[in-house]
């Protein structure tokens, strides 16, 4: 990877090692990392954005046999796994500041105890899928939702199609928002190990900032799944 | 053989061509430059095999009765051409070669502000194409390129999740070239390059990366719920399970109706590059020019239901997107307008560049105006799915997106090559182009207009059409000729081209003011601007000197 190592034609002396060559100083490399995590998240709504249209549409045609379908899964799990996340949140912002202020211990901590949230999530999230299987909740040829009532109409049942529906973007969005965590992982293991070696400084921080961005990113993201999927009408 | 010592050959300037060699160099690569030929070379590649497909259309509609291929095959013909030529040719086409290319060396940077993820996203390119090629090997797609559900997710019985993780993984590299251009764009521009100084070449870029970055997500999402659909029997787009397909539709044009814009918008910038140079004047209006490349951008998301006029969708929605496809004309006109008046009183050239550029002006006036009649309601009943939207698009996408990328390989090639084109070839075959094309496409409005439907392989209850596609298809046959012509002549010029000069258009532009071809750092030291873009006035002068770049 020629553009890693190379340095400028001029002035090489002063380099940072960690400035590549084709920029001019490391604020204008740092700004175009940032300004091109904030440009990837844009893209990032557009796909969710796209899902949540399609809820949003059902949700208001098939209000009722979607409150029924929402109740049968696990809001104390998704609950737990909103906390965690926000707690992932806080080690990630802990991160940033302590790769700022040179403070390695914390780094590395901070760092590991995001991904041990991180794993958590994903631990309960598989807790809940394997309940909804065994639930035959999962949509495809064993769906079954039979006589479930509609909250709040004594009486009246769920149609199982419609809450199938539910159920298919239940896990198509749970899903995608998983592969992201999985993907978020992956980078922190890879900025977990940059930090072991001491490649982050009070100077050269940048891939801690982006990569605590897109972390957040997938934590809001689920901030929003979680009223939309465990909360429908849950007063009744 | 001993007589070359006496002679000293002049040493060749070290250039982004010759400062390594082997494969290695070329296929781990960050240049940009390199990069740019990678696409080039794979673009042209799937531009030939989706041109054998339409050869093959025009083949069978030749006579009315079916009998060249059977229906089923038809069916995967314009299936597989519309989706190879899209998605593998005319989206990657301008930006990922002349835009990779021309961007950094436009603002004066040293590459991209992302050279790796820029090498990435050709390897996803690659992937995206090796899929298509491999799914159409195996039998290809018959559901047209618009892969509408239910029958894309239940009744097809070719490989459509194949081909739509193919669209899906391209999708990614299209989205990864776009985020580069914005922060390159936003972040690297030389010293004194301020945004009312940028090339409408890089406007129109900046306008076409905004809709790859939030189009193109919204398509993913849909092709994984058809797949997920397909694959598992979910029922979201299914009304035998309550699901909509209309809300298929609605996300499917989200993108694919900006798409076209992602198609046009870059052309629009070569050409206006183009008619500066050529006309020798400063563009018209430069202003009016640049943010109509925003206007169309932020417009052209707000118009896709005018593809679903039939579909069943409510009235007063219709009316809506009615009305907002006919302001997306008004960008398009300001810009049609400010190129014409740049050319009015203007020193022009007719070199084979600036004729693609008026074939652009004229073709791509057509085919807008023709979009107004389909933005219509009334006229848009009549002539849905009839070849009267084939020929209008074609005008847009054929006439407009390939003839501004034809004339901006003209244009740059001395840049990117360090050689001169033939002229007088590149001139004939322009021509050709301009004729093939609307022999090809002209008597397609006449055809839609008295009510041939698209899609059609057997029209022998109507044989009266037949005189109509007979000339579509032998202009077709030119067409074809007028592209192969330049492929074999730009080919022919690497090597025995006359060698070009840094600048041989005499052009503004940042990018002539290096080397041809350019160094691998594009600029052998940072260039400083501090005069505004199209200084053709001051560049023809006599007696005054060009703004001096150190270089």
């Amino acid at each position: 990877m020629p553009d890693s190592t190379a340095v400028g034609l001029h002035h090489e002396e002063q380099h940072h090692p960690e400035l590549l060559h084709h920029f001019a100083d490391p604020q204008q490399q740092r700004d175009a990392s940032s300004l091109g995590m904030w440009v990837f998240l844009a893209t990032e709504i557009m796909f969710f954005g796209g899902l949540f249209c399609a809820y949003l549409i059902y949700r208001r045609w098939y209000f009722g046999d979607f409150a029924a379908a929402s109740k049968s899964i696990d809001m104390a799990l998704g609950a737990t796994n909103t906390a965690v996340l926000i707690c992932s949140s806080l080690t990630v912002v802990l991160a940033v500041w302590a790769a700022q202020t040179a403070r390695r211990t914390l780094l590395l901590a901070s760092l590991a105890i995001t991904m041990l949230l991180g794993l958590t999530f994903l631990g309960i999230k598989g807790v809940e899928y394997k309940q909804k299987f065994d639930e035959h909740h999962v949509p495809g040829a064993s769906f079954s939702f039979d006589h479930e009532e509609i909250p709040g109409h004594p009486g009246q049942y769920a149609n199982p199609a419609h809450a199938q529906i539910f159920f298919s973007l239940y896990f198509v969005m749970t899903g995608l928002h998983a592969l992201h965590m999985i993907i978020g992982l992956g980078i922190f293991l890879w900025l977990f190990l940059a930090a072991w070696r001491g490649r982050f400084t009070p100077e050269y921080n940048t891939p801690i900032e982006i990569g605590g961005l897109y972390w957040h990113f997938v934590d809001i993201v689920w901030i929003y799944l979680f009223p939309l999927l465990y909360l429908i009408d849950r007063h009744a | 053989m001993s007589m070359e010592i006496a002679i000293p050959k002049p040493v060749e300037r070290e250039n982004y061509l010759n400062k390594e060699y082997g494969v290695w160099s070329w296929l781990l690569t960050t240049d940009h430059k390199r990069i740019a030929l990678l696409y080039l070379i794979s673009i042209t590649f799937f531009f030939f095999i989706g041109g054998f497909f339409a050869l093959l259309i025009r083949l069978e509609l030749l006579t009315p009765a079916g009998d060249l291929v059977q229906a089923d095959t038809y069916n995967k013909l314009f299936t597989q051409h519309g989706m190879v030529m899209i998605f593998f040719f005319l989206i990657p086409s301008i930006p990922a070669v002349l835009g990779n290319f021309l961007v950094p060396m436009m603002i004066g940077a040293k590459d991209l502000a992302f050279p790796r993820i820029n090498l990435l996203s050709w390897y996803l390119y690659i992937i995206g194409g090796v899929m298509m090629l491999h799914c159409m090997l195996i039998g290809g797609v018959d559901t047209g390129w618009t892969f509408y559900a239910p029958f894309s997710t239940n009744f097809t019985n070719s490989n459509f999740i194949e081909a739509g993780l193919a669209i899906f993984v391209a999708g990614f590299s299209s989205i990864l070239t776009g985020l580069n251009f914005v922060v390159t764009i936003h972040r690297m521009r030389a010293p004194g390059l301020t945004w009312s100084r940028l090339p409408l070449f890089i406007w129109a870029h900046y306008a076409t990366s905004i809709i790859q970055l939030l189009g193109t997500p919204v398509i993913a999402v849909t092709i994984v719920l058809v797949a997920a659909e397909r694959g598992l029997h979910l029922g979201i787009f299914d009304p035998k399970l309550g699901g909509d397909p209309l809300l298929f539709q609605h996300l499917f044009w989200f993108y694919s109706h900006p798409a076209v814009y992602i198609m046009i918008l870059p052309a629009m910038g070569v050409v206006t590059e183009i008619i500066a140079c050529f006309s020798r004047k400063r563009i018209f209006g430069y202003s009016f020019v640049a943010f109509s490349s925003i206007a169309i951008a932020v417009f052209g998301f707000l118009v896709w239901a005018h593809h679903m006029f039939v579909a069943g969708m409510s009235v007063y929605a219709a009316l809506v997107f009615s009305f907002l496809s006919y302001a997306v004309a008004l960008p398009s006109a300001i810009k049609v307008f400010n190129w014409t008046a740049t050319l009015y009183k203007g020193s022009i050239h007719y070199d084979a560049p600036m004729l693609y550029a008026f074939g652009f002006l004229g073709l791509f006036t057509i085919g807008g105006l023709t979009g107004l009649f389909l933005a219509a309601l009334g006229i848009d009943v009549h002539v849905t799915d009839t070849y009267f939207v084939v020929a209008h698009f074609h005008y847009i996408m054929v006439g407009g997106a390939v003839m501004g990328y034809l004339g901006g390989m003209h244009f740059w090639w001395p840049k990117i090559s360090g050689r001169l084109y033939p002229e007088g070839w590149a001139r004939l075959a322009a021509l050709i182009v301009f004729i093939g094309f609307n022999l090809t496409f002209f008597p397609q409005f006449l055809l839609g207009y008295l009510g041939m439907p698209r899609r059609y392989y057997d029209y022998s209850h109507m044989p009266e059409f037949q005189v109509l596609n007979v000339l579509s298809t032998a202009g077709a046959t030119v067409l074809g000729v007028g592209y192969l012509l330049p492929m074999v002549y730009f080919l022919w010029s690497m090597r025995y081209g006359k060698p070009a000069s840094d600048n041989p258009w005499n052009a503004a532009g940042l990018e002539w003011k290096t080397a041809s071809p350019p160094p691998t750092f594009n600029f052998d030291e940072e260039p400083i601007v501090t005069w505004e873009a199209y200084n053709y006035e001051e560049l023809d002068a006599p007696h005054k000197q060009e703004v001096p770049v150190a270089r």
